[in-house]
């Protein structure tokens, strides 16, 4: 990916002002002040990648930490409005001697720990203390304070004395690093920014977490860390080869999973929340919708990362890949473990909306939902608000129908024929209509109880005939890239924009849509703008959502 | 309101030995003497406060009592407390119905299944969709009486879903439900547990070297506290707070066994069924989970492990079903045609009834535990509570709510009083003010009250 970073690099050092001809052909970014920064909680996902990162893939992470919490549509907002609470303390705490005892213990200890106790029956102060300054660096995001690691020290020598083990002794520091809220949340600074004091820019070690959770979804690595605290990463060009360096790291790929993964709400299929019924959909497992959503994830990661290729194709493309069990949801052949597949040009699906995934998330256990899948297209793919249902709407209408009405498009007439309810739910419905061929779990249907099903409809101007073109519509909808872009950025500095940072939102979708919508440049554009490396400062309690 | 917080570090030096203090914000330090006042016989017994939830309402004709008062008539849809207890007496007259209180919105907008918990449970209006304007009656409370057991609170979801939860520290801070029977009984009840009959009590030497973890926490608090603005001081005191709480829980536990006569360790529940490879929600399976989950809960405050607890049987978009339906019981009570002769969905209903099957299976466990001269019942006040009254439109008015128990005398149970479209709050101040919290009003804008139901108050 880091081609088509290296391709905008010379706009966007221009833009944030480190001189030379302007060799781009687009407009430079708007001077911007980034919104306010706050304490960002891990998300579970963040924890897990983060302890792997730092004490070995090995460890078994306990599942069931205090659960993450969505706000404005990504739990990315929600971590930076979060706090702990008695109860997730405690599961943080049984996580974390769970974790350091897997850590320390005689098997997994070789690989983290580069010191030999001078006794492993006893207290040994400067072996402890190498160990607590190397992981804690890694842990924390920056160097630890002198006194950080001294009390550490202090409780690794008295448990150690306490229980005669060195190793048990050092599990205790660990597990007190491991509930810290230094590691539990990341924390971000500001400083004034020497060029223009009156300004305030992010810390170099704060860019560095923001650069890593954002491309990794995990912790700095020390070369990341060495660049921060030598504060390389306030100059653009050093930033960029950082940046470059962990998108075409490995990690990356995690990074670009874990930002779909929570914009689609694939969490609700990691805990185990899409469920079906069962007398209708036995195909429909917890393994089936792990399946999906691993479908899903692969295609987007082969679109965007593998190929390169336009973000907006990803609502119009027919390849995919697949395991058997989905194949007999497709009802296509399909041996083997997964595999790339390509669904048939004259078939009923292509792109993202068609998959098993979406098509199950946005429906309930029993049956489709036009409204639920209207909705999601509105809110999360186009970024369009849907208003607060009315505080007194005359429900006569809908309360009683005869039972004869058999299909969605049928049973939806009655929202659009009651004013009270039209002015929502003609957002919702019509785009939701055009996946009626897809049931509860995906699966192609033609009929509803004995009906055909009219799948057509318009989506703001532009009509459709079925899913295919409702997708293409959806490709060629003038808000796809800006809500994309929206959704990106608010990820990436974990808060929804502020007044003022509207220009930079243009400029950003300007660079993604004149790379041809190719990704890695819409994220070398990003985190070299002033959204991404300045703020106003410390959120304010007042700001607070409600 | 005196004297509070002279009182807390008296009790923190005497129970920590004299821990390092530090700065407690001032709803952690309001302590009173109502949870542990009611001495009978040798120990304290302790009033315990907890909510029981089940979703999309009820029918308000066949629901709400055909009469009021003490001894009333039991509705078609309250049969399930037409039950005999062990102890004696119906449950019904423990149970007091409150029907025909409204959520009013003053034209705010009616979010389906949000608005109603949320103006139930803080007295405001939503301020969005699953956000509440304020914490939640239950966090009030255990701000005030949970400070001294091990578990400041308990919430448990029979749903499978760990975000179902109304218990709000604030707008966006939420108490997370446990789900899994197996991991309560765990953390409860797992080698932790103190059992009286144990025999000789051996503290767990981890048990200090966890609260010297725990120390070098707090010690990070003040550097990181000014490096942080307004809106993260106030989460990192909810952070701290929850350390405190962790450090309280050590402290109960090195002070050994609870001494209370009806205390022992719960049977092991066994592994449980929520990891199966296919959907969990009909009746049988969360009748099951609800049971296992209350059974526990049961144990725990007999050995007063908590005061302060949430249950949720159903959620407010209940996903109830039963083998063979091919829906669930909220998309019934909008699918589904009112029947003409019977008057309303009877498909639905069933899950009406199930509902205060469940409800009625709640409070018999809490009143089979014998304590002082009756039983742990006397000392609970249970509020029930639903989102919606009739669930179709998403009716928020009558909405439907109960108390069980008799809060260790504050409360009169048995009756049913009908609220005449008086606001809800009024029942919701009843509850805060017989647990003993200091308030002579509450909500805002037509929600505020300053009448509880006098009926019912001792």
């Amino acid at each position: 990916m880091a081609a088509s970073l290296f391709a905008v690099v010379a706009g966007c050092a221009v833009a944030v002002g480190c001189g030379g001809g302007d060799t781009s052909t687009s407009r430079d970014a708007p001077a911007t002040e980034g919104g306010p920064v706050a304490l960002r909680r891990l998300t579970s996902q963040q924890y897990t990648q983060s302890i792997h990162d730092v004490l070995g893939e090995d460890i078994v992470v306990p599942s069931r930490l205090e659960p993450d919490a969505r706000l404005e549509g990504l739990l990315g907002v929600g971590a930076s409005f979060v706090s702990v609470t008695p109860s997730g303390f405690e599961k943080y705490e049984a996580a974390a001697t769970a974790i350091a005892e897997q850590a320390l213990g005689s098997e997994l200890r070789g690989a983290i720990l580069s010191c030999e106790p001078s006794s492993a029956s006893g207290a040994d102060d400067s072996c402890a203390s190498e160990f607590i300054a190397t992981i804690g660096r890694r842990l924390f995001r920056r160097t630890l304070a002198e006194d950080e690691i001294s009390m550490r020290v202090a409780i690794a020598a008295s448990s150690a004395t306490e229980l005669g083990d060195f190793y048990a002794g050092l599990e205790l520091a660990l597990t007190s690093l491991l509930v810290s809220p230094n590691f539990l949340f990341r924390v971000e600074e500001v400083e004034p920014d020497p060029a223009d004091e009156s300004r305030l820019r992010l810390t170099s070690t704060s860019v560095a977490t923001r650069l890593s959770y954002l491309i990794w979804n995990s912790t700095p690595d020390d070369e990341l860390l060495d660049a921060a605290e030598n504060g390389e990463l306030l100059n653009p060009g050093n930033l960029t080869a950082q940046a470059s360096r962990l998108l075409d790291s490995p990690k990356a790929e995690a990074g670009i999973r874990a930002f779909f993964s929570d914009l689609l709400t694939f969490r609700r299929i990691d805990e185990g929340l899409v469920r079906k019924s069962p007398t209708e959909f036995p195909a429909f497992t917890l393994t089936l919708a792990g399946d999906a959503k691993e479908q899903t994830l692969r295609t987007i990661v082969d679109h965007l990362v593998t190929n390169e290729l336009d973000f907006r194709d990803l609502y119009t493309t027919r390849s995919t890949f697949l395991t058997p069990s989905l194949g007999s949801v497709y009802a296509v052949p399909f041996r083997g473990e997964w595999g790339p597949y390509e669904f048939a040009e004259d078939g009923p699906r292509a792109g993202l909306l068609s998959h098993v995934s979406l098509m199950a998330i946005t429906a309930h256990p029993g049956r489709s939902s036009a409204t639920l899948r209207g909705k999601f297209v509105r809110e999360i793919l186009l970024c369009q608000t849907i208003p607060d249902p009315p505080a007194n709407v005359d429900f006569s209408i809908v309360e009683n129908t005869d039972g004869e009405l058999r299909t969605a498009r049928e049973r939806l007439g009655e929202h659009v024929t009651n004013d009270a309810c039209a002015g929502c739910h003609q957002l919702m419905d019509p785009i939701g209509l055009a996946f009626e061929n897809f049931d509860a779990i995906g699966a192609y249907r033609t009929q509803e109880n004995g009906v055909d099903i009219d799948a057509s409809g318009n989506l703001d101007g532009q009509s459709y005939n079925d899913a295919i073109g409702m997708g293409q519509a959806l490709r060629d909808h003038e808000s796809l890239g800006p809500c994309m872009t929206s959704n990106l950025y608010r990820y990436a500095v974990g808060r929804s924009p502020v007044s003022g940072e509207q220009a930079l939102l243009a400029f950003l979708d300007d660079r993604f849509a004149a790379s041809g919508y190719r990704w890695g440049s819409l994220i070398g554009a990003l985190v070299l703008s002033d959204g991404f490396l300045t703020a106003s400062g410390q959120r304010e309690a007042e700001e607070a959502a409600q | 309101m005196k004297k509070l917080v002279s009182r807390r570090t008296i009790l923190r030096g005497a129970v920590a030995g004299g821990a390092v203090g530090m700065g407690l914000p001032l709803l952690d330090c309001f302590l009173n003497e109502n949870g542990t006042a009611l001495a009978q016989g040798g120990g304290p017994i302790p009033v315990r406060f907890g909510t029981w939830f089940w979703g999309c309402g009820m029918n308000p004709a066949r629901w709400a009592p055909p009469t009021e008062g003490l001894g009333y008539e039991l509705s078609v849809e309250l049969q399930a407390l037409d039950r005999t207890l062990d102890s004696g007496g119906k449950l019904r007259d423990h149970v007091s119905v409150f029907s025909g209180f409204d959520v009013k919105l003053d034209g705010n907008p009616n979010y389906p299944h949000g608005s109603g918990p949320a103006s139930n449970l803080t007295g405001l209006f939503a301020p969005a969709d699953g956000v509440f304007g304020a914490p939640s009656i239950d966090v009030l409370i255990a701000r005030e009486i949970g400070g001294f057991t091990r578990f400041r609170s308990l919430q448990m979801s029979a749903t499978g879903n760990r975000n179902h939860t109304y218990s709000r520290e604030s707008a966006t801070i939420r108490n997370a439900s446990e789900i899994s029977p197996m991991e309560v009984y765990a953390r409860i009840f797992g080698p932790d547990f103190a059992d009286p009959a144990a025999g000789e009590f051996v503290p767990n030497p981890r048990w200090t070297l966890r609260q010297s973890v725990l120390s070098a926490v707090k010690e990070d608090r003040d550097k990181l506290m000014s490096r942080v603005g307004t809106h993260d001081q106030q989460r990192l005191d909810q952070y701290f707070t929850s350390v405190r709480q962790l450090e309280q829980m050590l402290d109960v536990l090195l002070s050994g066994p609870p001494d209370l006569p009806s205390c022992r360790r719960a049977d092991d529940p066994g592994p449980d069924i929520l990891e199966s490879e296919v959907f969990q929600n009909d009746l049988e399976s969360v009748n099951q989970r609800h049971g296992a989950l209350a059974d526990l809960l049961t144990f725990a405050l007999a050995c007063d492990q908590t005061r302060v607890f949430n249950m949720i049987f159903s959620a407010g978009i209940s996903e109830l079903t039963v083998p063979g339906l091919n829906t669930t019981h909220h998309q019934l009570t909008h699918d589904e045609s009112i029947d003409a002769e019977l008057g309303y969905q009877p498909q639905a209903t069933q899950f009406v009834l199930a509902s205060m099957e469940a409800w009625a299976g709640f409070v018999e466990r809490i009143a089979s535990v014998p304590e002082g001269d009756g039983t742990m019942l006397d000392n609970c006040l249970v509020f029930a509570n639903s989102d919606l009254s009739l669930a179709k439109p998403h009716d928020v008015r009558g909405l439907p709510t109960m108390i069980a128990g008799s809060a260790g005398g504050r409360i009169t149970p048995g009756i049913h009083v009908k609220g005449n479209t008086d606001p809800c709050t009024r029942v919701g101040l009843t509850v805060q003010q017989a647990m003993g919290l200091p308030i002579d009003a509450w909500g805002a804008n037509s929600l505020r009250t300053s009448l509880p139901v006098s009926e019912i108050l001792v």
